[in-house]
């Protein structure tokens, strides 16, 4: 069996005891692949939000179109996002987006190809044709992996935030618009220089929510093959007996889910301030009972 | 985002260009020892790990490991995530009616029931089994209540924590954990499940499947796997 030896005295774990087989337990090539996972969360947030932020607005903005079959795929995209549970969304959605995207390729790359592409259960596209290709190297089956994700999470999120925005855009006073168009602005000048820059004071305290829920969807990974901290942790917690591991130990799975705990607490409070902040800077000069306290404190 | 994916896309047309013969990327779970689980280096390793390795070899391609959950092991198969399944699945006609099987690299082995005291009431009771499997719905089959579980670890902790009565799931895994256990012991009859253990295809890539079938059927002939039997299920379990 390898063994990972990062400490040099490692190489024989059955001697060991106390923090010495500890500190070996804490670094074989699993564990590393455990610390590497938070990573992959923390980078897939990172693109995630923006991403369901940028659908969020796309869809606020056609949702409230004057055009209307705009405005219909706008309200549609909502409504129809928002109804379906996450879970069947994730199973159905990534594999339908896969082979949407097989499918196209199929079409440019082999015009000659003679057989169905559906075969009963099967969809089978020609090889030049698959994503990523099957002789490709497994980082590049884990990065597209991923990348299904980020875009299933932010079309799933994008509809809330869409939601969200959606509200918000309606919350700016209305006697701000018409005096904007009494001074003479078109209404994509009013759209982007008055109502715009107001409407998130509105949205922050719905879209802080979403972050929060996003940040422990995570675990949804798993089912696209991506490899989360939820998944190690119950892959590592899990009982293991002697035969196979040089580090045997009973159910510690809740030792692990602790941990997650902790880092998720962490992680919120983390946001919290930061979102505060935000708040803060979003709510100077507005009209809302916290721009008011601000200005009497001032 | 987009850039992403075009990127991506041209990455792996760049890889395709290189390489003419393709490789044979095996699904499995990584969660079911002996059969197939992650060693400490994280590492798919067990029964499967070196059958799969041997059979590869056999089959003159280069095969790549991948794990997947077990409840969507089926749908990524047949949309072609991966070629071949290979993760303790047994033969049954449900499954055969979505994949095409190899013939069985174990021959029918007996699922056990796994309890913490010998007098569990095995068809009144709370019985845990690992979702999609024969023994989950064997368990429905004899009345008793059924309890399922995503991974087959959770089905071993169901037991000991008290939420289930028995936990029942292939005798070649529940071995090592009995064993391990002070508290656990089989109890009941063997069940014998399922028509042995074997690789599954798409049934649209009979190719791939004749080449592997090929290469069970030569490691049954020279002994090979009987060897492999042994070494990793036990003296018990049964063999060709």
């Amino acid at each position: 069996m390898m063994r990972s030896v990062i400490f040099a005295y490692c190489a024989d774990p059955d001697t060991l005891a106390g923090i010495k087989w500890l500190s070996c337990y804490l670094t074989t090539g699993k564990h590393l692949s455990f610390y590497g996972s938070f990573g992959t969360v923390l980078l897939l947030l990172a693109i995630t939000a923006p991403t369901a932020l940028l659908f969020g607005f796309g869809g606020a903005t056609a949702a409230r179109s004057p055009i209307a079959p705009l405005r219909w795929f706008g309200r549609g995209y909502i409504a129809i996002v928002r109804g379906v549970p996450d879970i069947a969304f994730f199973l159905f959605f990534v594999i339908a987006l896969d082979q949407a995207f097989e499918w196209m390729r199929h079409k440019a790359l082999c015009p000659d190809w003679d057989q169905p592409i559906r075969q009963g259960n099967d969809f089978v596209v020609c090889a030049q044709a698959k994503l990523p290709l099957s002789t490709s190297a497994q980082w590049l089956h884990e990065a597209y992996g991923l990348t299904l994700a980020v875009l299933t999470f932010a079309i799933v999120f994008g509809a809330f935030a869409a939601n969200v925005l959606f509200g918000a855009m309606r919350a700016v006073p209305h006697a701000q618009l018409e005096t904007a168009a009494a001074y003479g602005m078109s209404p994509r000048q009013t759209f982007w220089r008055v109502m715009v820059p107001q409407m998130w004071v509105y949205a922050l305290p719905g879209l802080s929510n979403l972050w929060m829920v996003l940040i422990k969807a995570t675990p949804l990974l798993f089912l696209l093959g991506v490899e989360d901290i939820v998944y190690w942790a119950r892959e590592l917690g899990g009982s293991k007996t002697a035969r196979f591991t040089d580090y045997p130990h009973g159910d510690w799975r809740m030792w692990y889910f602790f941990a997650l705990l902790v880092f998720y607490l962490a992680f919120t409070k983390v946001s919290e301030v930061f979102l505060d902040r935000i708040m803060a800077r979003l709510t100077k000069g507005q009209a809302t009972s916290g721009g008011e306290a601000q200005r009497k404190a001032a | 985002m987009k850039n992403l994916v075009i990127g991506t896309a041209a990455l792996a047309m760049l890889a395709g260009a290189a390489m003419a013969e393709g490789t044979v990327r095996l699904g499995t779970e990584g969660a079911y020892p002996p059969y197939n689980f992650l060693n400490d280096a994280g590492e798919v390793d067990g029964f499967e790990r070196e059958l799969g390795d041997e059979l590869c070899k056999r089959a003159e391609v280069t095969c790549e490991w991948v794990t997947n959950d077990w409840d969507s092991i089926i749908p990524n198969l047949v949309s072609s995530n991966y070629d071949a399944i290979i993760a303790g699945m047994s033969i049954t006609a449900e499954r055969a009616e979505v994949v095409d099987f190899s013939q069985n690299y174990t021959p029918p082995s007996p699922s056990a029931y796994a309890a913490m005291s010998a007098d569990t009431d095995l068809s009144g009771g709370v019985i845990a089994a690992q979702t999609g499997t024969i023994q989950a719905n064997h368990v429905v089959d004899t009345g008793a209540t059924l309890l399922e579980f995503p991974s087959p670890d959770e089905t071993i902790a169901a037991v000991k924590n008290g939420e289930a009565d028995a936990v029942i799931a292939d005798k070649d895994y529940l071995i090592p954990e009995v064993e391990a256990s002070a508290e656990l012991m089989f109890v009941g009859d063997d069940v014998p499940l399922g028509g042995g253990i074997g690789m599954a295809f798409r049934k649209s890539d009979p190719e791939l499947r004749a080449k592997f079938d090929a290469a069970v059927g030569s490691m049954k002939a020279d002994g090979t796997l009987n060897a492999l039997i042994i070494k990793w299920l036990g003296e018990d379990s049964p063999r060709f």
